[in-house]
């Protein structure tokens, strides 16, 4: 049986970068969150690039990188090229590199009358492009869910791509968290809520703490088993549920195409 | 004079240990100047035009994503825009509890900036990396009171990056007597930590540079040093409702780039925890004007370097500031029927009508302003976000252009850092910025 001590078995430490695109770099905190455990985890690997804290830069190629951010513009898709061409791992790490979490509600409008409607006559001077996940760009190896990430998935993710061995992203709904976690629930309470649609892995952060899923970790495969009832049973609005799954999921939609080729 | 034919080509592309993605471009040609500016590159979000057709109830959690650092920040000036717009006014009870999520919030950014951040220029190396072996006791009381900030915020709002309950009309959870105790133990525990900080701020230098500029914050007439509430206020005596925010921003397009600047009374301001000494020193918690008074630093300071060392006081205020408000919660009690469940108010648990809210306040790196006008049923019709970083970028340039010749005959590396250093003291976050215009690069 492998331990989860076991340690890395390299001569040299494996090569790790960071690099962020479209995002509100909170999930790299995360990272400076986790405390004085980092050091140990710095200590298995070997920090390469990571703008936001480090200047060092590096030219060789990397063992793992960890994506944070959305793909919005042609320059971003030319890097995250180059990126994936040097990297025998990637990670897509948080929802916007995932699923394109907030990003995506830009896709719900013209792309031209958006940007005008934030920079006016001179908008053409930004490149833009429809939000896209990294997995629309480029091949994933490894996903981690949730905005913002949840740290103790970062590290078993870690750990996993580290040796080389599969991980699965729990395919239960929020409501099983949740339920063991012995919330009452939102809509005995009166207030709609993703739960029954939205991946687990993060304990029911939001739930717990008074608030509502907001389905930042991505559609599960197969919803609560009441998640259709839970439409009729409470009299939503359907333009309701899908409204609120569009502030994080609306670049699924793109996942079609992905599919097709 | 030496420097009569001096050439120099500076282009650092995407300063590193800063929050988001800018460059620093330096064109000297036969000793003349002829640019030396920082360019926001930051690949657009349009957060402002996504929050239109969403309800006002969800964008505490859309505008939170501005930003990972400053997500406490964008909560709470998002939630007073949206209370504004919708007559809601806050109970004493959830201001506090604001106010001291507020003080987490500065805890946990300047420590990120004074240690991981700033602190390796001073220290001569390249990155925080280094220090894990050259400094490790350094580091790791780094990293210890980041961690122990992250969970004081953990216990008041579910987590520091992105809060999960504090929300328009309150908090979706109330802290029980035991989360005060956990948290009062917990800042406690830093003392120490505080002590060593202060120890090592003490022994820090900065370039000695000096440029007159406008500081603007929030200012107030109460004996509190005003971070939640306030009017907005200047050093040249300017005054404002929230509501005008546009009187205190005024932003303009000029023809050295086509970046959204703003000003004042002057060329450029400045917003930031340099701003906020210059303008309110004297309200400042007695154990924070006590460490001013042992750094030698008084108002009203011209140093654009010293940013780091108004945040390592801000620090000791927002610590001293917090521990306050924990005993003060701890004596009185909390009344838990102010608990709100609220989601996206399908329940018209407030009541909602159409109007325009600002919320300005101030976070780690300046005032920030949020805008929303709403309909009648509580839909954002046109947001509009003014981020710190946004209103500094014009002050930055204008420093450089006073910094450049006084440092010109120095080698380009030396430039080139010094440059970097002064971009850095105003712990910039680009990623917040909502609304950059692009700029060309002249080659």
């Amino acid at each position: 049986m492998k331990t989860e001590n076991e340690p890395v078995k390299t001569a040299a430490k494996p090569k790790v970068a960071f690099f962020d695109f479209a995002c509100c770099e909170g999930c790299q905190l995360q990272v400076a969150n986790i405390g004085e455990t980092l050091l140990d985890i710095l200590g298995a690997i070997d920090v390469v690039e990571f703008r936001e804290v480090m200047s060092e830069k590096y030219d060789k190629d990397y063992d793992v990188v960890i994506i944070e951010g959305s793909i919005t513009d042609h320059h971003a898709e030319e890097r995250i090229k180059k990126i994936r061409s040097r990297a025998k791992v990637l990670i897509a790490y948080g929802s916007c590199a995932t699923i394109g979490g907030v990003n995506g509600m830009k896709n719900s409008f013209d792309l031209d009358e958006i940007r005008q409607s934030v920079y006016g006559k001179d908008y053409k001077l930004f490149d833009s492009t429809p939000t896209r996940p990294i997995h629309q760009v480029v091949k994933v190896d490894y996903t981690i869910n949730g905005c913002p990430i949840y740290p103790p998935e970062l590290i078993e993710v870690l750990k996993c791509a580290l040796r080389g061995v599969p991980y699965t992203v729990p395919d239960n709904p929020v409501c099983a968290e949740c339920k063991l976690n012995e919330n009452v629930c939102m809509y005995e309470r009166g207030i709609s809520c993703l739960g029954p649609w939205t991946k687990a892995g993060c304990n029911s952060w939001c739930v717990n703490n008074g608030n509502i899923c907001y389905g930042c970790r991505g559609e599960v495969k197969n919803p609560a088993r009441n998640a259709n009832d839970v439409i009729s049973k409470y009299n939503l609005k359907p333009e309701l549920i899908k409204n609120k799954f569009d502030m994080y999921n609306k670049c699924k939609e793109g996942d079609i195409n992905v599919n097709r080729k | 004079m030496s420097t009569a034919n001096k050439n120099l080509d500076i282009k650092v592309e995407y300063v590193t240990r800063v929050e988001g993605h800018g460059n620093i471009v330096v064109n000297v040609k036969d000793g003349k100047i002829e640019k030396c500016e920082f360019h926001v590159v930051e690949s657009p979000r349009l957060f402002e035009g996504m929050l239109r057709g969403r309800s006002v109830f969800e964008a505490q959690h859309i505008t939170s994503r501005i930003c990972g650092i400053c997500s406490c920040g964008h909560s709470l000036a998002s939630i007073q825009a949206a209370e504004d717009a919708l007559g809601v006014v806050p109970t004493a009870q959830t201001i506090k509890l604001r106010k001291l999520l507020l003080d987490y919030e500065f805890l946990d950014s300047h420590l990120l900036h004074i240690y991981l951040l700033a602190a390796p220029d001073i220290l001569g190396v390249p990155s925080f990396v280094p220090l894990i072996a050259s400094h490790n006791a350094v580091v790791r009381r780094a990293l210890r009171m980041k961690k122990a900030v992250n969970d004081v915020c953990d216990i008041l709002v579910g987590r520091h990056v992105h809060p999960i309950s504090a929300i328009v009309g309150g908090f979706t959870k109330l802290p029980g007597p035991k989360d005060l105790d956990a948290q009062i133990k917990i800042l406690e525990s830093m003392a120490d930590d505080l002590g060593e900080t202060l120890a090592l701020a003490k022994t820090l230098k900065f370039p000695d540079f000096h440029r007159e500029t406008e500081y603007v914050g929030l200012v107030s007439d109460d004996g509190e040093y005003p971070l939640l509430m306030g009017d907005i206020g200047s050093t040249d005596g300017k005054r404002f409702k929230k509501a005008d925010y546009l009187k205190a921003t005024n932003e303009f397009i000029d023809p050295r780039s086509s970046a959204k600047f703003t000003k004042l009374s002057r060329d450029s301001f400045f917003v930031g925890a340099l701003a906020r000494f210059n303008l309110n020193a004297n309200k400042l918690h007695p154990k924070a004007k006590a460490v001013a008074d042992a750094l030698g630093f008084k108002p009203v300071c011209h140093n654009p370097f010293l940013n780091t060392v108004a945040q390592v006081i801000e620090v000791v205020h927002c610590y001293y500031h917090a521990m306050d408000i924990l005993l003060d919660l701890k004596k009185s009690g909390l009344d838990y029927k102010q608990a709100v469940t609220v989601g996206v108010n399908e329940k018209g648990a407030v009541p909602v009508r159409a109007g325009r809210g600002v919320g300005s306040v101030e976070v780690p790196r300046g005032l920030l302003h949020h805008c929303y006008e709403t309909d009648a049923a509580g839909m954002i019709k046109k947001a509009d976000c003014i981020i710190p970083t946004n209103q500094n970028i014009n002050n930055i340039e204008y420093d450089f252009a006073k910094l450049l010749p006084e440092i010109i005959n120095l080698p380009k590396e030396t430039i080139t850092l010094r440059l970097e250093m002064l971009v850095r003291a105003y712990d910039p976050c680009i990623s917040c910025s909502t609304h950059y215009l692009d700029v060309k690069f002249v080659d």
